[in-house]
């Protein structure tokens, strides 16, 4: 019984994966590209959409999206693009971490391409743009009115080097 | 053993009004739902009281009067089904009467539809970050000098000579009055949680992720909270200050502010 | 214990234990084992309370005087997991050693090589964690409840963490098979279920509860493990995973620990009240009934940690309704001891005072955390003092005034004396008055704004900082008392006691001379229906 806990508790982990997929629990949205979305923008509808980008723990990228926000209709294909500049002289690679919130509305968000899918290698100095192309599928409750999106630079390198000596520059951790 | 009790529920009482100013009790706030979480939190409350006199007062009787040195001859009941029964169905119907409300705060505390602004907050070791959404305006803000002068061990500074110590910060997140103010809160590395107890709002800022909550402060003043969710060695010292101004006044300080501000992705002062 | 004593019983001698530091390294003896334990409990109990005292000294007054922040985080964190799975864990198991097979009519625990090994399990797991406030960073400092990405920073301590809570783990699981095993197959002819001592019913249950998460709190643990060491990221954002995933598993475990720790105290009170009421327990089976159900609830409550993590409406609302129902069962206990005192004849001996200011003042913490479940107002408690008020309401004098009521009770019995009366008594008006002193004006705190883990706070929130100090010395010197007391009665300078101790008290283990015999119940013993319940 005890063995058979013990791999429950990693049993959880795809279950809370699974239900924060057919949820949008946490706002995750799905990781790979959506198919079978219909497509026809319902003119009558309009969304609100706003980007938000972060850096995670002083990654050396400036991150930022090509426009503030935007006006979508439920159902129409869009595209919009994230600008993000390597500021070392030394190759990085990124992985974009994609939340929505509303969570409600994490689910209804379908992505058709999306820099977020795979890593992101950048050259020294390198600037990319990077572009998304979504659909807010047209069966979105009514209630909501403004999503925002929002993308999470994380460098990839700090994935298999936790060490808390090289976490943050400028404050060492005790 | 009765002393004490009476004491205790004593002090809950007091607490419960007369105190209020004295910070005994949970602030009413200057929100709408600030207001209806105290009411909700006071109607718990004297339930909890309510059934404590009864509960605690037949402890109480039975302790003073069944005693042996009272002469008391034990009877030997060991159940009764009847008083069982009610004793289950009435804490239930006393949960129901609790629960409804709450669920209906519940769901306004959710409702974060229509904002008249945008503010997303970026958890730091250990500071904030405030950028106004679509309005080119940013700041980090960190806890004010003074107190960081006078947090040190043994820095020889009283902290009681120190205005709103380790409550004041460098640069204020500024709201005006009246305004629904949306919250969206993401961290740069560990998980931070922004608490204003005025404004009856805690949400935990988590790295990757993006939460939401909203207040809508009816009274102009300077409202001061901390971060509740602890983040490493400088939890104690990263607080939160919101400033809620009328909006022409509001209007004013964005115009000030905007141009000089960094774009919240950059950072790039901290990297060197 | 001291050196080696040439062994003069070179074969086994059935009739008493072996002389030196081999009965207690070899124990298999049901009774010396739980000695072990409750020696160990207290001896970390001391410990934890030494680090809670260091967090006190340093909050007397606003500013820093004593520790800094990073030293005082590693000592919330050390004083969770030390009073935790230290003190008041093992404290219940060594009473489940001792009690258990005494009170069933076993000669033994089932498996006592097993329980050899999951007691000296123990204090190498401590020593390990122990070690770590002397490594490179020093202790972990993430809190107890070890949160990623935060735990992740902690420095060389970390893999030590992991594995001592590991080893702590195993060691409960070990304890709660071996209790489980004895109980279901070591009961005397005719001692039926629903015969047994309201104290073994609820170490069953709470021995299921461990078995079920313990291993899942390893779980959690050890992904933390390959987090930080090899490249996985179960709860790093960056690598897909998602850091509140860890708290849903963390308190996966969590909640139903928190009943872990006081199951067997309501089991302990329930043997207690009845005593010195002279009436038998009210509703022996309800209260089987409602420890069953407070356990199956514990595992659907969890997430009523986590109120403030952006969790769905829907999520909220079912973990708002499922806490509230747990009030239900935790009343019909309370409600239940009432009952058994009333019409009752009681007198206040030691173990009765202790047993009734548990019911007080567990009812008090019980409210706290009828309020906690209340979500809209959870809002503004969670992560505050008012929390820290709250389960220490329910850990003090709730689990801990449970273990000393224990030991009062049955102290008699193991030792074959009285403990001193007078002393005992003094002890418990001091614990009480201290418990009430510190941990009271925490619930004005909480409610003013002051959060939970910071070693330095606003001017406004001195004063009942102060107090709270000051009542916080005051119970660590009272609890001096209670060593003294313990020591004076395994020395036997109190009187002698008599076979039944009490004034004729239920069970089998009055049944046995004063002090137990080494060994118990060789040949079962008839179970008469006035002996055990109901």
């Amino acid at each position: 019984m005890a063995v058979a806990m013990f791999g429950f508790g990693f049993l959880l982990v795809p279950i809370y994966d699974a239900f924060c997929e057919v949820t949008g629990f946490g706002g995750k949205t799905a990781n790979e590209a959506a198919t079978n979305v219909a497509v026809g923008a319902d003119q009558n509808r309009e969304i609100k959409l706003e980007f938000v980008t972060t850096v995670n723990e002083y990654a050396p990228w400036v991150f930022r999206s090509g426009v503030d926000g935007m006006t979508v209709h439920p159902g129409g294909l869009y595209e919009a693009t994230f600008i993000a500049r390597n500021l070392t002289d030394s190759h990085k690679v990124a992985q974009a971490v994609p939340s929505v919130a509303p969570q409600q509305a994490a689910t209804y968000f379908k992505k058709l391409e999306c820099f977020c899918f795979t890593t992101q290698e950048f050259a020294p100095g390198e600037e990319k743009e990077m572009p998304v192309r979504f659909i807010i599928d047209s069966k979105i409750p009514d209630y909501i009115d403004t999503i925002t999106l929002s993308y999470t630079f994380f460098d990839t390198a700090r994935l298999t080097d936790n060490s808390p000596h090289t976490a943050q520059p400028g404050h060492k951790a005790r | 053993m009765i002393r004490k009790l009476c004491t205790s529920v004593l002090a809950l009482l007091i607490a419960g009004d007369a105190f209020a100013d004295w910070a005994v009790n949970m602030p009413k706030g200057v929100t709408r739902l600030s207001a209806e979480t105290y009411e909700i939190h006071m109607v718990v409350f004297w339930w909890c009281v309510a059934i404590a006199v009864v509960v605690f007062g037949a402890m109480i009787w039975s302790l003073i009067n069944h005693r042996k040195s009272k002469g008391a001859v034990p009877s030997q009941f060991s159940h009764s089904m009847i008083a069982e029964v009610i004793w289950t169905t009435i804490p239930v119907i006393i949960l129901l009467i609790m629960a409804v409300p709450s669920a209906e705060l519940m769901i306004k505390l959710e409702d974060t539809r229509d904002p008249d602004l945008t503010v997303v907050i970026t958890g730091y070791q250990w500071k904030w970050h405030y950028a106004y959404q679509g309005e080119d305006v940013s700041f980090y803000s960190t806890l004010a000098r003074p107190s960081m002068a006078a947090r040190r061990r043994n820095s020889g500074i009283d902290p009681s000579t120190v205005e709103n110590y380790l409550l004041d910060v460098d640069n204020r997140l500024v709201v005006p009055k009246g305004a629904k103010v949306r919250v969206l809160l993401t961290s740069n590395d560990v998980i931070h949680s922004w608490w204003v107890p005025e404004l009856a709002m805690k949400k935990d800022a988590i790295p990757g992720f993006m939460n939401e909550t909203w207040f809508r402060a009816e009274v102009s003043g300077v409202y001061r909270g901390q971060c509740a969710e602890l983040c490493g060695m400088d939890h104690g010292y990263m607080p939160v200050v919101v400033e809620v101004v009328e909006r022409e006044a509001f209007e004013v300080w964005l115009e000030n502010e905007k141009g000089g501000a960094t774009p919240v992705a950059t950072a790039s002062g901290e990297l060197k | 214990m001291s050196g080696a004593i040439a062994n003069a019983h070179s074969k086994h001698d059935d009739h008493g234990p072996v002389k030196g530091w081999r009965r207690w390294l070899y124990a298999t003896n049901h009774k010396d084992i739980g000695t072990m334990y409750l020696v160990f409990s207290l001896v970390m109990f001391f410990c934890g309370g030494l680090m809670a005292l260091i967090i006190r000294t340093e909050l007397f007054t606003p500013g820093l005087q004593f520790v800094d922040p990073s030293f005082f985080n590693q000592m919330t964190t050390m004083h969770a997991l030390i009073m935790v799975f230290g003190a008041v864990m093992p404290a219940f198991v060594g009473l489940a050693n001792w009690m258990i097979p005494l009170m069933i009519g076993a000669p033994d625990m089932a498996l006592p090589r097993m329980n050899n090994w999951s007691f000296w399990i123990l204090p190498v797991a401590f020593s390990i964690l122990g070690s770590t406030l002397f490594m490179s960073g020093g202790a972990p400092a993430g809190g107890w409840t070890m949160y990623p990405p935060l735990v992740l920073q902690t420095g060389d301590a970390f893999p030590f963490l992991i594995f001592s809570v590991h080893l702590m783990g195993l060691s409960s699981i070990m304890g709660a098979i071996n209790v489980i095993v004895t109980i279901v197959n070591m009961r005397a002819p005719d001692m039926t279920l629903l015969k047994m001592p309201m104290f073994v019913w609820t170490w069953l249950i709470t021995a299921y509860l461990l078995l079920a998460v313990m291993p899942v709190l390893a779980g959690a643990v050890t992904m933390l493990l390959t987090d930080r060491f090899f490249g996985t990221s179960f709860f790093l954002a960056a690598g897909g995973g998602d850091p509140v995933m860890f708290q849903h598993i963390f308190w996966f475990f969590g909640h139903p620990e928190v009943y872990i720790m006081i199951l067997p105290a309501f089991g302990v009170v329930s043997e207690i009240i009845p005593t010195f009421s002279r009436k038998p327990l009210f509703g022996h089976d309800s209260m089987v009934y409602a420890a069953s159900s407070i356990a199956f609830l514990s595992f659907i409550v969890w997430a009523h940690h986590m109120f403030t993590v952006g969790m769905p409406l829907t999520g909220q609302l079912f973990f708002m309704f499922a806490t509230m129902l747990i009030a239900v069962p935790t009343g019909v206990k309370v409600f239940n001891w009432t009952a058994t005192m009333w019409k009752g004849a009681m007198t206040f001996e030691t173990p009765m005072l202790f047993s009734l200011s548990f019911l007080f003042l567990f009812t008090i913490g019980g409210f706290s955390g009828l309020m906690l479940a209340i979500v809209p107002a959870d809002i503004q408690y969670h992560d505050s003092y008012f929390v820290v008020a709250h389960f220490h309401y329910v850990l003090v004098p709730g689990s801990i005034f449970g273990v000393m009521a224990a030991v009062y009770y049955w102290m008699p019995k193991w030792t074959g004396h009285y403990y001193n009366e007078r002393l005992g008594k003094i002890h418990f008006w001091l614990s009480t008055i201290f418990v009430n002193v510190t941990f009271f004006p925490m619930h004005f705190l909480g409610l003013a704004g002051m959060p939970r883990r910071i070693p330095d706070y606003a001017t406004q929130f001195a004063d009942f900082n102060s107090i709270a100090s000051a009542g916080a010395i005051g119970f660590g010197l009272s609890q001096l008392l209670f060593v003294y007391i313990v020591i004076q009665c395994v020395r036997k300078s109190g009187a002698i006691a008599s076979q039944e101790v009490w004034d004729k008290p239920r069970g089998l283990e009055w049944t046995v001379p004063s002090p137990a015999p080494y060994h118990t119940f060789e040949t079962p013993p008839e179970v008469s229906p006035g002996a055990a319940f109901p």
